[in-house]
């Protein structure tokens, strides 16, 4: 604590004013934005408050507003093209939207600090940490260069950066994304700001390195008094970290009120369906999920009357009025007709179960794969390193069946999805699909095969051909590959938009005429089109909305259902997978670390690395939260350029002992088809 | 955004938008489109016959008969120049079409196949980068001597497109490496389509915009090399008109009297390579997303 008091001698601030008065309150802003298409109210009449040292969610899908209003705050919008059009934005008692620019300036970074999404961009990657850090300050607190110094080191170690001294001197490249983002935040600390606005400030990073930066940001918030806006899309940060929740919607609030309150009785259709469309991590898989139709507006041409009514399952005639954001219960607002009748919280999964795979089959069967990358090191006499970005994988694959494959970034499982497609050539290990092994199949024979195995990729933005229309993407293989005629084609076409529910109409557009939704789904159309046994889902809905991923996994449990095809599952969301998959397998660092059926990996997780994943992805539920310990796995992802001796999670382990830094431990059945990579159990 | 909106958008009309975002450009693209009507119509704009010697005014000062004067041989210059465009552009166009359009694909094909294929076809590309612009052309053109077709020099137009293709080679493999990284690159090699129809359906369309900007810049190049080379007497033969024919030969010897018969000619080259420059920067920071908004 002795930290803390020394801290705060650097400024002084007035006495934050009584608890019950907002520290900050944005009322009836509007903000506009001039594009080539005409002007887009990005956010149309938005009032939120956050008192002091409450942390306030501000929750809601891309381009709802939930950014801008933020940027509105600190006067940061993209200038000539956005402008504040009305509303006032009240800071301790003064209108920030009178002050003048100079004042604007004094009050940034020293009374709001705002931390970004990109660790990787929002820090300047010539100047040294020490410089970045300093420069707040030198400049508002009109430090000297010792004073800032040593501030510095102290502010690195209150974000958890050890060995402070000789951190300051090396600049961003050196540091992880992780550690990157504890600067930014050290960076907002600097002059003891009274309130921090925090843009998802972990959305680029892994779930065990987010559960880190969202308890250092708790714990900071807490000791220190600052106040929290944090914006974010995911429900289950919202859950664990929040105290009030503000959700956005086509730039308008659609209700807001105390997070508890708002997950267990919400009293707005919109947060309903965002709750019951997020497939959940403590709960089974029941059948579909439930999902909001259609996509959000367009907001150049946004909908009269109330902005949700056209996905709404409830709407009624009066949903052509504007509802007003009004109380509906003490403390809680909504902006809907029947707030007073919203149904109760949201039910466990409803609808038919899945189809069971069919079992016996072997479809796919991977033996000890390993696949090795040289990358060239710096210089002429660099000589080459060996990423060994998977190491000895197996696993099965049965007929109709779904294998989830999991971990954080680099753990390997996207070049094993490349290695099985094809994409890339093994290193090592066998590929048997239907009983032939792909690694040494001829060239002609794999492009045989090639229709039997077909892949979906995680970015709907970039995985379609920009030249190409939807119908033309969907022929391509139907005529090149599978000799259909052109009317032939023509008609399967549309057989194939109507099955992954697209309007016929579609298949004349560019993907640039569609939304991430629709294009993943343009992609989905594009492998069914070969009739495949089995496909490579690599991310397939990580990129997409909350309330649009609902609907993808959905129709991919669907095809399943209906098709038989199998899928190799590659995510990094434990929900998702869940609710998809019949077997799973944990991926850290190359190696399999764990491989189970799917309830007994929820339910029983043996390896220490499957734990912490499950311990660091929040659930979207205050309750369940509420008696989940804060148990963030420590330390960084070591780089898979030189992977640890011995067992390779031993650097992060909480059993880990001597024996582990010596001995790579096997796969071994430790129950009846549930196979984990430990010595310790 | 919401798909069933988007028909309500309406594209606004793309040359208008042009003219407003670069004026510049635009003013280039109607100095090329004058000279193109005029290398059309020659026959009907000019008001001599460009081969026709007329003794009795050589030399001659420009006036209300000859507006850019004469030349030793008393050729109309007004007239040699609209003709000049006539060849200055087919063989301008037509050499930078197959420079930029040989080298481009090349470059993609390189971008696509990588490693040592890539290696390969890059160091040849250094090779020929390595010899300067119009020695290459002066060895192609004297290597390859002169097979005429329809009254074009095809060689010339070889040896001015030889030196363009590893210029295009370049730039178009840059852009397209970065296609070849894209996802729906991965989707084709997985439908296992033949590599010829991942380059020519997936690969080339998606560098189109680098490749027109090219092709605009080196018609300019492709022009000012033709005069040179046909200054240096290795390009366009007397008696056919050519811009940098006209600089050469008698100009030299009587410039200081006929100051028009270089003044003329030169200005229509200096004209046609700045137009072109104009419009193809134009067009690159047009075709740029980023400079759009």
């Amino acid at each position: 604590m002795n930290q803390v008091l020394h801290l705060d001698e650097g400024c002084s601030h007035t006495r934050p004013p009584g608890v019950d008065e907002p520290i900050l309150s944005v009322e009836g802003l509007v903000v506009e934005f001039d594009t080539s298409r005409g002007v887009v109210r990005a956010v149309d009449g938005v009032s939120w408050s956050v008192r002091a040292g409450e942390t306030l969610a501000l929750v809601g899908e891309s381009g709802c507003g939930k950014s801008v209003s933020a940027l509105a705050v600190m006067r940061l919008l993209a200038k000539p093209a956005g402008r504040i059009a009305g509303g006032r934005i009240m800071f301790q008692g003064q209108d920030l939207l009178s002050l003048t620019e100079g004042q604007m300036r004094e009050r940034r970074g020293r009374d709001i600090a705002m931390i970004f999404q990109e660790p990787m961009t929002s820090l300047n990657p010539v100047l040294s940490i020490g410089l970045q850090l300093a420069e707040p300050l030198k400049i508002h607190m009109g430090m000297s260069d010792a004073q800032a110094r040593e501030r510095s080191i102290e502010l690195l170690g209150l974000v958890g950066i050890a060995d402070a001294e000789r951190r300051l001197a090396q600049y961003p490249h050196h540091f992880s994304g992780g550690m990157r983002q504890r600067v930014m935040i050290a960076i907002g600390l600097a002059c003891n700001p009274r309130l921090i606005i925090a843009d998802e400030p972990t959305t680029a990073l892994d779930v065990t390195i987010q559960a880190q930066i969202l308890e250092l940001m708790k714990d900071l918030s807490r000791r220190l008094g600052i106040t929290l806006v944090l914006i974010t899309h995911n429900l289950g940060i919202v859950a664990r970290y929040a105290d009030r929740v503000a959700v956005m919607y086509a730039g308008r609030i659609a209700e807001e009120g105390p997070a508890a309150r708002v997950f267990a009785a919400p009293r707005h259709p919109y947060t309903v369906g965002l709750l019951r469309s997020v497939p959940r991590l403590d709960r089974a898989r029941g059948g579909m999920l439930e999902t909001i139709d259609g996509a959000p507006p367009n907001m150049l041409h946004p909908p009269t009357g109330c902005r949700f009514a056209p996905r709404c399952r409830w709407r009624q005639d009066i949903c052509a009025t504007d509802p007003a954001l009004r109380q509906v219960v003490p403390d809680q607002s909504s902006a809907c007709h029947f707030a007073e009748d919203m149904p109760p919280p949201p039910q466990p999964l409803s609808g038919h179960a899945l189809a069971p795979p069919n079992a016996g089959a072997m479809l796919l069967e991977v033996k000890g794969l390993t696949k090795h990358f040289p990358v060239r090191m710096r210089g002429f006499f660099g000589g080459t390193a060996t990423v060994r970005a998977a190491q000895d994988v197996s696993f099965r694959i049965g007929r109709g069946e779904t294998l989830g494959l999991v971990g954080e970034s680099g753990c390997g499982k996207t070049t094993v999805g490349r290695v099985v497609l094809q994409l890339e050539k093994a290193t090592g290990g066998q590929i048997l699909f239907d009983g032939e092994d792909l690694a040494t199949v001829s060239s002609r024979r794999m492009k045989e095969l090639r229709t039997r195995i077909q892949v979906i990729f995680q970015d709907p933005y970039s995985s379609l051909n920009p030249r190409m229309t939807v119908g033309g993407t969907i022929r391509e293989p139907l005529r090149k590959r599978l000799g259909f005629s052109a009317i032939k084609a023509q008609a399967r076409v549309e057989e194939l938009l109507d099955q992954v529910g697209l309007l016929r109409e579609m298949a004349d557009r560019y993907p640039h005429q569609m939304s991430g939704g629709q294009r993943q789904r343009v992609g989905i159309a594009r492998a069914l089109a070969m009739e495949p046994d089995f496909i490579v889902c690599d991310e397939p809905v990580s990129a997409l909305d909350v309330s649009i991923q609902g609907q993808i996994v959905n129709l991919l449990a669907e095809l399943q259902g209906r098709l038989g095809i199998a899928y190799l599952f590659i995510a990094h969301d434990l929900a998702v997978v869940r609710h998809l998959s019949h077997r799973i397998v944990v991926m850290y660092l190359g190696r399999v670390m764990e491989s189970a059926d799917r309830d007994a990996l929820y339910a029983e997780p043996l390896h220490p690395y499957t734990r912490a994943l499950l311990d660091a992805a929040p659930i979207p539920d205050p309750e369940v939260e509420r008696g989940r310990a804060a148990r963030a796995l420590t330390g960084e992802l070591p780089s898979p350029l030189s992977p640890p001796q011995g067992c390779v999670f031993h650097t992060r382990c909480p059993l880990a002992d001597a024996q582990c830094r010596s001995v790579i431990p096997p796969l071994r059945e430790i129950r009846p088809g549930h196979m984990a990579a430990c010595i310790k159990i | 955004m919401s798909a069933t909106a988007l028909p309500a958008f309406r594209a606004p009309n793309p040359i208008l938008a042009f003219i407003r975002a670069q004026p510049l450009g635009a003013a280039g693209l109607v100095v090329i489109l004058v000279m193109g009507t005029a290398a059309v119509f020659a026959e009907v704009i000019a008001p001599f016959n460009p081969e026709a010697i007329d003794f009795m005014s050589m030399l001659a000062a420009p006036s209300a008969d000859h507006f850019f004067g004469t030349d030793a041989f008393g050729r109309d210059i007004l007239t040699r120049i609209i003709y000049g465009a006539r060849t200055a552009l087919t063989i301008g166009f037509l050499s930078s079409f197959i420079g930029c359009t040989a080298g481009g694909l090349l470059g993609v094909a390189s971008a696509y196949f990588g490693g040592r294929a890539d290696l390969l076809i890059m160091r040849l590309v250094d090779i020929v980068l390595s010899f300067p612009i119009i020695v290459l052309a002066l060895v192609v053109v004297a290597v390859l001597g002169k097979t005429a077709v329809l009254g074009i020099d095809l060689n010339l137009v070889f040896a001015i497109a030889i030196p363009i293709i590893p210029r295009a080679c370049r730039v178009v493999r840059s852009a397209a490496l970065s296609v070849r990284q894209m996802p729906y690159i991965d989707a084709a090699r997985a439908g296992g389509y033949s590599s010829t129809h991942i380059i020519l359906r997936h690969m080339a369309p998606n560098v189109l915009a680098p490749y027109l900007i090219l092709l605009t810049a080196y018609v300019a190049q492709a022009i000012l090399l033709e005069a040179s080379l046909s200054f240096l007497g290795l390009g366009v033969q007397e008696p056919k008109p050519a811009w940098g024919l006209m600089l050469a030969g008698d100009s030299a010897n009587f410039y200081q009297e006929a100051p028009w018969m270089i003044l003329f000619p030169g200005l229509a080259i200096s004209l046609a390579v700045f137009a072109f420059n104009l419009f193809g920067d134009s067009l690159r920071d047009w075709l740029d997303p980023k400079f759009r908004t």
